[in-house]
């Protein structure tokens, strides 16, 4: 009996994680683009389904009828893994986010930490993008997204590690739970809620960190070579990544799924399409960091003071 | 804590917010994108489009006297007149004038150079096309202006 | 913030194994080079060792053909090499005509000139604003310029009948005259852009990246500056102050008040400043231009088929990339003899292999933006 439920329960969690990204893609890249075309005194897409909705299905639609051209140099079995790898961690990395009190896929006592260790992962599979294929300017974006790891990964621990104290447990679900009777955490952390905000945006090479994909430098960077649906799962991973980061942010310091009035998955939703946006926000208003200037704004900058925020608090805790 | 290092940073966040404050502001305003084609565009009364013929205001036939200047202006050899004379006719009319719109550059020296102000810009400014023979050949014969297109400056 | 100047000067002594040095091919279709500009780069990892253009790939031989067409016909290939100052072009080619015939040119068609032209290079410099940041990874300030942008070619369409590529100067004065309306739509513009222009520095200027990444980049010594040829904006942000429009008058900018903006540091920083000021002095131009505008007509008698005598001119102007000089000689029938084109694109890219030796990829790419190259005026 036990075993049924259980295999239910996947079942269930699978298809609740594939609607979540696929829908949240679709919805993002539209998004995306109303976001830049009206900051830019543009319209952004209009003509596919009400307001161009649907416009990303167009697009997802053509790029699977595409053609995959396989560079004749590249190394086919790393070059056809590497869009996998980037995509299969982003959707484990849902397993532990809650939605709301008993939406989530699957309770972890150290979901945290698996949303962390997964995080990496997605930068090998850029690793493997640009190493695959062949291609002077996919080397180069791939090994500028090697580079900048421990410059954006090392800041956005420390400023988790404060939020692990104040709540005392790894599971994002008592993380949220620990907010229900006090403030949220973005109030007792604000520095590290500023940080970890510069730090995701690093960690998912939004503008101005996207220098793994520099378009006016390296053309497309680390998938320069790819097309049709290898490409699309490429941006199908970025997204989700986005999406992921952004639960991870609400759920640290915005309280998750706490809320007046609406339900929990509203306040989820709508706390992540906050963070969403103000990616967006940034990407729309900045220029590109050099790659030089991000790693000495990474180590001169944001580790210091992330490392001075956490001692800070847990010395006050000491102390209380 | 060295005190500059706290004073970039604070004017740097500073920086980067009034930018983020221009985008936001754009992003309220409202754009002036012309929705073409669901919407026409304005097209100004000296806009070139392709070249046109001139009709007579008192037959509707072309005002063209196939002197040929316009073909002679003309730097990349796009227009091709022939004409001959009617029987009882004073002057030469045109029987065959044919643009070579690929090649066009939209200068308007035929029209500056015409003695008769028999060419004139069309105001069409869809020109757009799939198949190249539309454009290639044009036959201006058989589509005259009417005499009374709005009276321009020059050009 | 950074130590960029540390950071971005990388010591070419170092670098000893030649195995990890690679070529790469930037360009001829690259979204960096901003045409079919190829750049040849010998680099290691990401610094670069030696940069080579490679130009060619639009050459139309501007110059040949001009020698099989008559004086007129060659007018509207001037708005083909130059694109986003078509006009300055045109000034160049109908000034060096009438040079050489000696036409009068009537005040009123002066006045229209400079304001056309200005406008033009108003519209030149908000395109190079936007491919700029465009290099610099920011996408929002391109469209922010092209919206501006927009005004003025939909002004000048109204007068001159084409957005980009004008063929509108005639020998002797000018094709359209401008009318009250137009006259309102430029001052209306000036108006709007003397206030709007404080968004561009909010969205741009000020920004602490922006500066990081152009500050002590690709600096310019005034000492390379004439040995390479450097005018135009390129040239004054090394602290020269050289500009055709007050070192070799001509039309009426004697009259008229106007500065010549001039930054001292040689960098992509100042280069960026001193285009920015200079849209501000064009407002100007154009604003006493329209206070100024005399009556009058607008083209003087000029014979229909052009023979200048036996002899050679030349012509300079100031186009909004640099000095363009033409070159003609005449052998007295309708079509030149000879034809020669110095375009400021091509003295300018000239220093950029010293300038990318050294540098970041990143950088290199802000100095290519900042000398404001169009690149089928180096080709021509």
């Amino acid at each position: 009996m036990i075993m049924e439920i259980t295999i239910v329960r996947t079942l269930l969690s699978i298809l609740g994680i594939t609607l979540v990204v696929g829908l949240n893609a679709v919805f993002v890249v539209w998004l995306e683009r109303k976001v830049a075309g009206h900051m830019q005194y543009r319209l952004g897409p209009t003509e596919v389904g009400p307001a161009g909705l649907l416009q990303t299905v167009a697009d997802g639609l053509k790029l699977v009828s595409k053609q995959i051209i396989f560079p004749r140099s590249a190394d086919t079995p790393i070059f056809i893994l590497a869009p996998i790898i980037c995509l299969v961690p982003v959707f484990v990395a849902l397993l532990p986010v809650p939605f709301s009190e008993n939406i989530q896929a699957h309770e972890l006592d150290v979901g945290l930490l698996l949303v962390i260790a997964l995080g990496l992962l997605n930068t090998l599979g850029i690793l493997l993008a640009g190493w695959g294929c062949d291609n002077k300017y996919a080397l180069l974006g791939a090994s500028r997204a090697v580079a900048q790891i421990l410059a954006y990964k090392i800041p956005l621990l420390l400023c988790i590690l404060p939020i692990i104290l104040l709540s005392g447990t790894f599971s994002l679900r008592e993380i949220v739970v620990a907010q229900d009777h006090s403030l949220w955490f973005a109030l007792y952390q604000p520095v590290a809620f500023l940080i970890y905000l510069v730090a995701i945006t690093m960690e998912t090479n939004r503008s101005p960190f996207d220098f793994a994909e520099a378009e006016s430098e390296l053309v497309a960077g680390f998938h320069t070579e790819y097309s049709g649906m290898m490409f699309s799962l490429f941006f199908l991973a970025e997204y989700t990544y986005m999406f992921v980061a952004a639960a991870i942010a609400s759920v640290l310091f915005l309280g998750g799924w706490l809320g007046p009035f609406f339900p929990g998955p509203v306040w989820m939703l709508l706390k992540i399409y906050f963070f969403l946006f103000l990616m967006m926000w940034f990407r729309w208003t900045f220029p590109r960091v050099r790659v030089d200037q991000m790693l000495s704004f990474g180590w001169k900058i944001l580790l210091p003071i992330s490392l001075l925020n956490f001692l800070l608090t847990a010395g006050v805790m000491a102390a209380l | 804590m060295n005190r500059s290092y706290a004073k970039d940073i604070a004017t740097g966040l500073a920086s980067l917010l009034t930018g983020m404050k221009v985008t936001m502001t754009t992003m309220l305003t409202k754009g002036h994108t012309v929705e073409w084609p669901r919407e026409a565009a304005q097209v100004p009364l000296m806009f070139r489009g392709h070249i046109q013929l001139v009709a007579n205001k008192d037959n509707g036939f072309a005002k063209c006297i196939a002197c040929g200047a316009c073909a002679r202006a003309c730097p990349s050899n796009c227009i091709e007149v022939k004409g001959a004379k009617p029987e009882g006719a004073k002057k030469k009319s045109p029987t065959f004038f044919m643009l070579d719109f690929t090649t066009c550059s939209l200068c308007g020296l035929c029209v500056e150079s015409c003695p008769v102000v028999a060419i004139t810009f069309s105001r069409d400014y869809a020109l757009a096309g799939f198949e190249l023979q539309p454009f290639a050949g044009m036959d201006l014969l058989k589509d005259v202006a009417s005499p009374f297109v709005e009276e321009r400056n020059d050009i | 913030m950074f130590d960029s100047q540390t950071a971005a000067t990388y010591n070419l002594e170092t670098v000893g194994d030649q195995e990890n040095d690679f070529i790469l091919n930037l360009g001829p279709q690259h979204p960096g080079t901003h045409g079919v500009l190829r750049v040849v780069l010998h680099m290691d990892g990401e610094y670069i060792l030696s940069a080579d253009p490679v130009l060619g790939y639009g050459h139309r031989m501007q110059e040949k053909i001009a020698e099989t067409l008559t004086y007129t016909q060659v007018l509207p290939y001037m708005a083909r090499m130059d694109y986003l100052s078509a006009l300055s072009y045109n000034q160049a080619w109908v000034c060096l005509v009438e040079k050489m015939c000696g036409y009068e040119v009537p005040r009123r068609a002066e006045y229209i000139r400079v304001l056309t032209t200005e406008l033009n290079r108003i519209s030149s410099h908000f395109l190079w604003f936007g491919a700029f940041l465009l290099d610099l990874g920011a996408f929002t300030p391109f469209l922010h310029a092209f919206e501006d942008r927009e005004k003025i070619l939909d002004l000048l369409e109204t007068l001159t009948g084409s957005r980009l590529t004008y063929c509108f100067f005639r020998f002797g004065g000018v094709g359209a005259d401008v009318d009250s309306v137009f006259l309102k739509g430029a001052q209306d513009f000036v108006d709007h852009m003397r206030s709007h222009l404080a968004s561009y520095h909010d969205l741009v200027t000020g920004n602490v990246i922006f500066q990081e990444r152009t500050r002590d980049v690709g600096v310019i010594l005034p000492f390379d500056t004439w040995g390479y040829g450097l005018t135009g904006p390129v040239l004054r942000g090394s602290g020269e102050k050289y500009d055709v429009r007050l070192r070799e008058p001509y039309s009426i900018y004697p009259e008229l008040d106007f500065e010549i903006p001039v930054e001292q540091t040689g960098d992509c920083l100042a280069r960026y400043l001193v285009r920015l000021q200079e849209i501000e002095e064009s407002l100007n131009i154009i604003e006493q231009t329209i206070a100024g505008m005399p009556e009058g007509p607008i083209r003087s008698k000029v014979p229909k088929i052009i023979k200048p005598p036996e002899g050679e001119a030349t012509m300079s102007v100031e186009t909004p990339r640099g000095e363009l000089m033409i070159y003609a000689v005449s052998d007295g029938s309708k079509i030149p003899y000879r034809v020669k084109y110095r375009v400021p694109s091509f003295a300018n890219l000239s220093i950029f292999s010293k300038m990318a030796k050294g540098q970041l990829l990143a950088d290199a790419l802000a100095v290519l933006g900042s000398l404001d190259l169009v690149i089928p005026e180096v080709d021509r």
